[in-house]
């Protein structure tokens, strides 16, 4: 008799704890969804053909946002330009080099940190360098910002992706005769090409929607401008102050700058999720 | 070059005397000696940033370190005319928003990750991943302005006036909850933060689980274990430095989040018991004052803030990845 009620426990404890994992999944996606429907339902009627080719309206007037598109793709082109090497580089020297020398354990653990450091922090990074010495905003301290929160991505996505390269490959080449550096660059990085790019893609994407770090490096900019040494205008410093504002019009643009900022970084996330899993087929 | 050579080149090759190839070897030890270097030079970068933005945070602080004291960490004063700061108002609102949000991520973060790794059927676990990780990737702002729009006015007119009906007449922890729904204020803040971190932690405990090796699942099945037996006395003791990992790598992001707790905390330096009214967190108050700051001692004083927040999550996200390091030693010693 006892038995058979620690039996019917046990089992009824199993489906509410597994009824309560199925809640759980079913509330992560409500998230998603609710985000991603609330953003579809007041971005698509806010987003019009001028939404592309004006500039950002003064209060209360009708515009677009063509302005701080162009200054946000501007820097995060920059930025992207500029993190890149450095990271490669970096985790090309943690995994190729560095592998048990404690400079190398240092910085892979600094890297660990900075990945999920605050960027508002990361962005006194930019601030004391660019705008400090400079003594005004501008478009590069907002690219340095970007570069310093992109740079972490891709060190850890191109050291892990290096060290899943098979050591065969390596030591076929060494024994051709190759010297070390032609190794890497020729054997070693090619073959890791695909998993790095997705680290890339990953870190772009990130980058393009920050804006905590933009506050106080790009600050923002009411006109056109593409000259980085200037404050630049910039999609997400853009729809946090319209969509603080009290003006109706200002509120549909930071809609429509919503919809575009988050369909451009979920797109970029798929398309790296499928490189990545194409490459893994190939293996 | 030489030693790499294809058969067209390797007839040259032989033919080449000792002195030509032993200047290419050097010329290539060369190379290899400038590539190392390099490669080295911008892992440095990596520390570079870190010792600079230490530095910098450090010498911007001290003024207001410096005439303030050890009393700025526990005044609550924040009076930009008077010029009297204290940071005692936006530490404890990181720290309150970031611990509600740990206790209510932290189940649901399990509850994703069991589903992920013991329920879900096979075809679903990728799209299912993946659309948590898509979680992740929405930019801050966009959690925000979802926060501030859907929400919070959500929250004020179905949550709020139940708390403050139900919870509020408790004595002493009916403080929480007192005051007027207004919908932004700390608790709001606590639950989209809450959302945001549900991915990275379920992320990594859904990896940790996921090596627990079969033979131990299975071997507590043929005990005749159920499903939620062998998660809880099988898998979570065996993952646990990895769950404690992720866990303090969601406080870490939580700590420094900043754009989407500025939209909804309503950003008062006021310290008030009640979770319900706005508060202040150091990120949101870095957000929305750093750029209007007048005079060195206010600049200072949000240095400083930088400074704090920059130590918190330095040692959290420390914590954390020593925690995951020791696993990812542990799993290559097993193997």
């Amino acid at each position: 008799m006892k038995a058979d009620r620690i039996y019917r426990r046990r089992k009824r404890n199993n489906i509410i704890a597994l009824a309560l994992g199925c809640v759980a999944m079913l509330t992560g996606l409500f998230f998603l969804f609710a985000i991603l429907f609330t953003l579809i339902k007041n971005g698509f009627p806010a987003l019009k053909f001028s939404t592309f080719t004006e500039n950002t309206p003064p209060p209360g007037s009708e515009g677009g946002l063509l302005n701080a598109i162009a200054g946000s793709a501007m820097m995060t082109l920059m930025g992207t330009l500029i993190g890149t090497p450095i990271g490669i580089l970096a985790g090309t020297y943690l995994s190729e080099y560095g592998s048990g020398s404690w400079l190398a354990s240092i910085i892979r653990f600094v890297n660990g940190v900075l990945l999920s450091a605050p960027s508002v922090v990361i962005g006194f990074f930019a601030y004391s360098m660019i705008v400090v010495t400079s003594g005004h905003f501008s478009g590069w301290a907002g690219t340095i910002a970007l570069a310093a929160i992109l740079v972490p991505v891709v060190v850890s996505s191109t050291e892990n992706m290096l060290r899943l390269v098979p050591n065969n490959l390596r030591e076929a080449a060494a024994a051709l005769g190759a010297p070390q550096w032609k190794i890497t660059v020729l054997v070693t990085l090619r073959a890791a090409k695909a998993g790095i790019l997705t680290g890339m893609l990953l870190g772009v994407a990130r980058i393009s929607g920050e804006s905590a770090p933009l506050l106080f490096t790009a600050l923002n900019n009411q006109f056109w401008n593409v000259d980085l040494s200037k404050a630049m205008p910039n999609l997400p410093v853009t729809i946090f102050q319209f969509a603080m504002s009290p003006y109706d019009s200002w509120k549909q643009l930071a809609w429509a700058g919503a919809l575009i900022i988050t369909s451009a970084v979920l797109i970029l996330n798929i398309i790296a999720r499928l490189l990545l899993r194409r490459k893994v087929a190939v293996n | 070059m030489p030693l790499l050579a294809n058969s067209r080149t390797k007839s040259a090759a032989v033919s080449l005397s000792d002195d030509v190839l032993d200047a290419r070897l050097r010329w290539q030890k060369k190379l290899d000696r400038v590539f190392r270097e390099v490669t080295r030079f911008f892992a440095l970068a990596v520390l570079f940033v870190l010792v600079t933005l230490t530095v910098t945070l450090a010498k911007g602080a001290w003024p207001a370190l410096h005439h303030f004291g050890w009393k700025f960490l526990v005044t609550a004063e924040w009076n930009p005319v008077k010029e009297s700061f204290g940071a005692l108002a936006p530490i404890c609102g990181t720290l309150i928003t970031s611990f509600i949000a740990l206790l209510i991520a932290v189940p649901v973060s399990f509850g994703i990750a069991l589903f992920l790794t013991e329920l879900s059927p096979r075809f679903l676990k990728g799209p299912l991943g993946v659309a948590i990780e898509l979680l992740a990737a929405i930019p801050s702002i966009i959690y925000g302005m979802w926060g501030l729009f859907v929400f919070a006015p959500f929250f004020a007119k179905n949550v709020e006036p139940w708390l403050i009906q139900n919870l509020g007449p408790i004595p002493i922890a009916g403080e929480l909850f007192k005051g007027a729904p207004m919908g932004i204020g700390v608790f709001t803040s606590s639950v989209i933060l809450a959302v945001m971190i549900i991915p990275f932690i379920s992320a990594v405990m859904r990896d940790v689980f996921d090596i627990v090796p079969s033979l131990l699942k299975e071997s507590a099945y043929g005990l005749g274990a159920t499903t939620w037996e062998v998660m809880r006395y099988i898998v979570l003791p065996h993952s646990k430095i990895g769950v404690i990992g992720g866990v303090m790598l969601g406080l870490g992001r939580a700590l420094g989040e900043t754009m989407a707790v500025t939209f909804v905390i309503g950003n008062s330096h006021r310290l008030t018991a009640s979770l319900l009214m706005p508060g202040n967190t150091i990120s949101s108050a870095l957000a929305n004052e750093f750029t209007e700051a007048v005079g060195e001692l206010y600049t200072s004083s949000l240095v400083s803030l930088g400074l704090i927040l920059f130590f918190i999550t330095f040692v959290v996200l420390s914590f954390a990845k020593l925690l995951l390091m020791r696993l990812q030693k542990q799993e290559g010693t097993r193997t």
